[in-house]
């Protein structure tokens, strides 16, 4: 709660994570140094009689000082983020070997196709769930996201995941999940009256168990 | 040449002739347009705030009736419980409202049209009959803009931002009528801003007074001139992209529309294109007018005048190439979002100097904290927590977990409110004299101030926290998710803390009829301030200046050692100033 | 100026204008006083099915708990139902050779509910103008999207367990789609007719069509996925019958 983000249970959940505090702090002495200043200014220098302000216009060694500070700091958050983003959502960056998936979202349900036994999105054993998101753990997989009707966002608060759906795109989605459990999906883009309730749920299995939950879908 | 053809004042003898309607309400006056655009906006003010209370009320109190919502049909909030439809609908008129009915107006339209001629020492706008237009084209958009809560299927719930091609078919939204009158008024009231935007730029540049050099205009000038330039370039995009979706929806073409060839992200880059400049719009006359208040109640020049002008260029000018960071997570090609987040970085440095000048603006001044300071100081101090959350969306990483959350929705309401809406009291407050001829009263001004500074923060403070639980935005009932549902009273904090928030707001409006009647009687010049509208009447009558002002220093000559009161007014001549030359025009002095 | 806001007025009306169906607004009464019965004759039938009946699809009702306790087992979408070869929801209606109206609006209003995540019933019949209630019976969200060609199209949301909205159809058109979007293999069909002689077969296949003189009729009866078909019909003595068969999909 407050400023701490709830626990993250995928492989990259853990360095975004480490980006927000590091921002977190640095933001926060800013903003002390900021407001400590207005308030003390403010008490300081508060009008009492016989008081003169200076008269001055300015002083540019501050100029630069306070120029190149923020410079400095934001360019270094630059450096630091640039290449998490591309390891995350740049082309091709799902891990070789991910298991593929395909998730169609659409007023108002997600609809999750799974490559079946074969491994192999697009052949005779997929199958489609309705809101259902099993995958196994300590595995990466790769979500195929697409969207039928308007924009939706696939979000996954746990997971650190989050990819608009774009009606005529497929977009990959790439995570590796590294606690069993069942985790929320939530839609994060205005979708229409039924938006709140865009909900599904990720079930992250031991890989046993999600072979087995994968055979008995194809038996049905 | 401007400066031998200003006319005196005497030289509107027929204005005595000029009949009520003439005078008051087809007024060609940039004063009287001023206050017309004051009232209206004012108006929408407070429409947007309703809306927002009527939303804050399903959030906080899920399911409930609200009080009063009997008024409400059955299509809106049956038993007075809010349908998902309208709350969504909700949302985007409390956007809509705010931002292109209340803040833009009131920086724009109110204070570009009041202060432009009186603080440049020019008897009125450039083009006054283009000044009028804007006013009544403007009103016609609001009628407009409100007519779409009275339509069948309500009015647009797409967002204030319109996605398609949710907005752009109404089979998604069950929005017909109401999201096409959305985007009428939107591309009419843009031809508002366009005409104002025009007449700012040509009187700025050629109506400036003797003397009143490019480097000796007031602060809040500039802001208004850069916002103009912004203006004029922006709002033609959005209008294009309006007619195109509204095409979308009426005639059968397919630009937004994937089924049929068209690109969803395509209304994205387009709105933010312009997007992004509108909220520059939406801060830039703000700063300015704070830096024209701090400066005067420091009794200190302002500190790093030139800085503060680099500053705003700076920030007009990267503020063209950044609108990909409300993008990062749309699908766009992700390379994309590295470029994107280099310039969002780095957009936050020009902020970061002005508000060191600010504060500098401050040290070792001789503080007076009148009202006008306090909403002031106020601003600095809350605009500066509304860029610091900027940080966290701009490292695009983060920005995949904080994106279209509540996080998002403080910052927005800390840069607006905390940022606009504070600089906007301040300015009303700091220039209602010279408009009304009355002080506004300042116990009054004192307890709304404190009240809404307080209510405000705990309002919208506790969003940044949600935003950090993952609490997503335009979310009808977040109790359907259980990650949401330890956040639930948080939800009903911040509702009641709305509330009484805007419960505060009418002390304001009290106090800004009242004084229009029974206020203090105010001088030409109550808060000693060097800027020139402050050397005639309080209020100025029309034509503003008897005779054409001459300008010999800055406006923030405050405390100077040569004078011995603690300010020396733009206009005012002592022995060894030079008359500006007649080519006043040609370059910088 | 005047002219402006002229203008904007009329753009405002313009955009409101909308289709030209009219409105499916909301509750227009069943007011038309019902005018007297034209005859005392019916049509009577049954619908047959002929075949293999196809499978119905099954319902993934698993994230959906409160709709799922409502059936016993599999939840299945009933799109072609068949009993022991009778064939349920074909929409049938007189399409000729009736006299001229005013016709007798029906005087209760049609109902339709949404009740385990389904509409029922699944094929509804209602006159041009009479109110249609639709309910929710369940303790979730559902909307109401109805997709006509000839209407008003509308979707509102109903979601509380008890909620009712009334809609009027204005313009016949056979049929008009209804949808849930919360729940996607929600299906209804709704047929507006001029007048009130139309029926919905049952599971058993039967149907009847009150209210008629005698005389000869022709007679439309649709499927959703079946086709549609037509025929003849003539009351004599009040009484007159007609029988459809329908084959596998």
């Amino acid at each position: 709660m407050g400023w701490i983000l709830p626990e993250g249970f995928s492989t990259f959940a853990g360095d975004i994570d480490f980006l927000y505090y590091v921002v977190l702090v640095v933001t926060g002495i800013a903003f002390v140094i900021v407001e400590l200043g207005i308030v003390i200014f403010l008490f300081k220098y508060r009008h009492r009689p016989g008081q003169k302000a200076h008269y001055t216009h300015g002083n540019n060694t501050a100029e630069v000082i306070w120029t190149a500070i923020p410079a400095v700091t934001v360019v270094v958050l630059g450096l630091m983020s640039g290449g998490l983003w591309a390891e995350i959502k740049g082309h091709e960056s799902a891990p070789a070997g991910s298991i593929p998936y395909a998730v169609d979202g659409r007023q108002f349900e997600w609809n999750v196709t799974y490559a079946g036994l074969d491994g192999q999105l697009g052949t005779g054993d997929d199958f489609v769930v309705r809101n259902q998101l099993h995958v196994p753990v300590n595995q990466p997989v790769v979500l195929q996201l697409s969207a039928e009707d308007v924009i939706h966002s696939f979000f996954v608060p746990a997971f650190r995941v989050k990819q608009d759906a774009v009606p005529g795109m497929t977009i990959p989605v790439w995570f590796e999940a590294t606690q069993t459990g069942e985790y929320e999906i939530a839609c994060a883009e205005l979708c229409g009256l039924g938006h709140y309730r865009m909900r599904a749920m990720v079930t992250v299995h031991t890989a046993e168990d999600f072979q087995q939950w994968v055979a008995d879908q194809s038996a049905d | 040449m401007a400066t031998s053809a200003l006319p005196h004042a005497d030289a509107h003898g027929h204005e005595h002739d000029l009949s009520f309607i003439r005078k008051y309400i087809f007024s060609t006056d940039h004063k009287i347009i001023g206050i017309q655009f004051l009232l209206l906006s004012l108006i929408g003010l407070f429409i947007g705030g309703l809306l927002a209370i009527t939303l804050r009320w399903q959030l906080g109190f899920p399911g409930e009736a609200i009080p009063g919502g009997g008024i409400l049909p059955e299509t809106m909030a049956p038993g007075g419980i809010l349908l998902p439809e309208f709350y969504n609908s909700l949302v985007t008129m409390h956007g809509t409202f705010m931002v292109f009915f209340a803040i833009m107006p009131l920086l724009v339209g109110v204070f570009g049209n009041y202060l432009i001629p009186l603080k440049i020492g020019a008897p009125d706008m450039a083009f006054p009959r283009l000044n009028m237009w804007s006013f009544w084209i403007a009103l016609p958009a609001t009628v407009l803009m409100i007519s779409g809560f009275f339509m069948a299927g309500g009015h647009a719930a797409a967002g204030w931002t319109a996605y398609a091609p949710l907005s752009a078919n109404p089979e998604w939204t069950g929005v017909s009528g109401g999201q096409k009158v959305w985007l009428l008024s939107i591309a009419i009231l843009g031809m508002s801003s366009i005409l104002g935007a025009t007449n700012y730029i040509t009187t700025v540049v050629n109506l400036r007074a003797p003397g009143m050099t490019w480097f000796r205009l007031p602060l809040s000038i500039w802001a208004l001139f850069l916002t103009s330039i912004l203006v004029l370039l922006a709002i033609p995009i959005l209008s294009g992209a309006a007619i195109m979706l509204y095409f979308d929806q009426t005639i059968g073409t397919h630009f937004f529309d994937a089924l049929d060839g068209g690109q969803p992200l395509l209304w994205q880059h387009l709105f933010w294109y312009f997007g992004h400049p509108e909220v520059y719009i939406l801060i830039l006359p703000a700063m300015g007018f704070v830096s024209d208040i701090i400066s005067n109640n420091s009794r200190k020049p302002v500190f790093g005048y030139h800085s503060m002008i680099f500053a705003m260029l700076a920030i007009m000018g990267l503020g063209w190439i950044v609108w990909g960071h409300h993008m990062f997570q749309s699908g766009m090609n992700p390379a994309l979002g590295t470029t994107f987040m280099v310039s969002t970085l780095l957009i936050a440095v020009p902020s970061a100097i002005k508000t060191f000048n600010w504060m500098g603006t401050m040290w070792r001044g001789n503080i007076r904290l009148n009202v006008p300071m306090l909403n002031a100081v106020a601003f600095v101090a809350m605009f500066v927590i509304g860029g610091l959350s900027g940080v966290f969306m701009a490292v695009t990483p983060v920005d995949i977990y904080i994106h279209d959350t509540y996080f998002i929705v403080a910052h927005i309401h800390y840069v607006l409110f905390g940022g606009s809406l504070f600089a906007l009291f301040a300015a009303i407050t700091f220039w209602y004299p010279k408009m009304f001829g009355r002080m506004m009263n300042s116990m009054i001004g004192k307890v709304h101030f404190w009240l809404t500074f307080l209510f405000y923060n705990l309002t919208f403070w506790p969003m940044h926290n949600l935003g950090i639980g993952g609490h997503m935005r335009r979310i009808y009932d977040p109790s359907e998710y259980e990650f949401l549902q330890p956040l639930q009273g948080m939800n009903t904090f911040i509702t009641i803390s709305a509330i009484l928030l805007l419960t505060t707001q009418m002390l304001f409006a009290l106090n800004f009829i009242m004084s229009w009647f029974n206020g203090e009687k105010a001088s030409d010049n109550p808060w000693k301030d060097n800027g020139v509208e402050w050397t005639t009447p309080s209020p100025p009558p029309h034509g503003n200046f008897p005779t054409v002002p001459i300008v010999y220093r800055g406006p923030y000559e405050f405390s100077s050692p040569l004078v011995e009161e603690d300010f020396l007014p733009q206009t005012r001549k002592l022995e060894g100033d030079q008359e500006p030359g007649a080519a006043q025009n040609e370059g910088d002095r | 100026m005047r002219g402006f806001v002229l203008a904007a007025t009329m753009v405002a009306f313009m955009a409101c204008g909308g289709g030209d169906g009219g409105d499916g607004g909301e509750s227009g009464t069943a007011a038309a006083a019902a005018a007297a019965p034209l005859g005392n004759g019916s049509i009577t039938g049954v619908i047959h099915f002929e075949g293999m009946a196809p499978s119905n699809p099954t319902i993934d009702m698993a994230e959906e708990a409160e709709c799922a306790e409502k059936h016993m087992g599999q939840p299945i979408d009933p799109v072609v139902t068949v009993t022991d070869g009778m064939l349920a929801n074909v929409f049938i209606r007189v399409t000729g050779g009736l006299p001229a109206g005013p016709y007798p609006m029906p005087s209760q209003p049609a109902r339709i509910d949404q009740d385990g995540c389904l509409y029922h019933p699944r094929v509804l019949g209602v006159m041009v103008g009479q109110d249609l209630e639709i309910t929710n019976s369940d303790p979730l969200l559902h909307n109401i999207k109805a997709v006509p060609t000839e209407n008003r199209p509308f979707n509102i949301s109903q979601p509380t367990d008890g909620m009712t909205t009334t809609r009027t159809f204005n313009t016949p058109e056979i049929m008009v789609p209804l949808e849930c979007n919360v729940h996607g293999w929600m299906n209804a069909y709704i047929g507006v007719v001029e007048h009130p002689y139309f029926a919905v077969s049952g599971a058993d296949g039967a149907f009847n069509i009150a209210g008629l003189p005698d005389g000869t009729y022709q007679i439309e009866a649709w499927h959703e996925t079946l086709g549609t078909q037509t025929g003849e019909v003539t009351i004599t003595g009040g009484a007159g019958s007609i029988e459809f068969t329908f084959s596998g999909a």
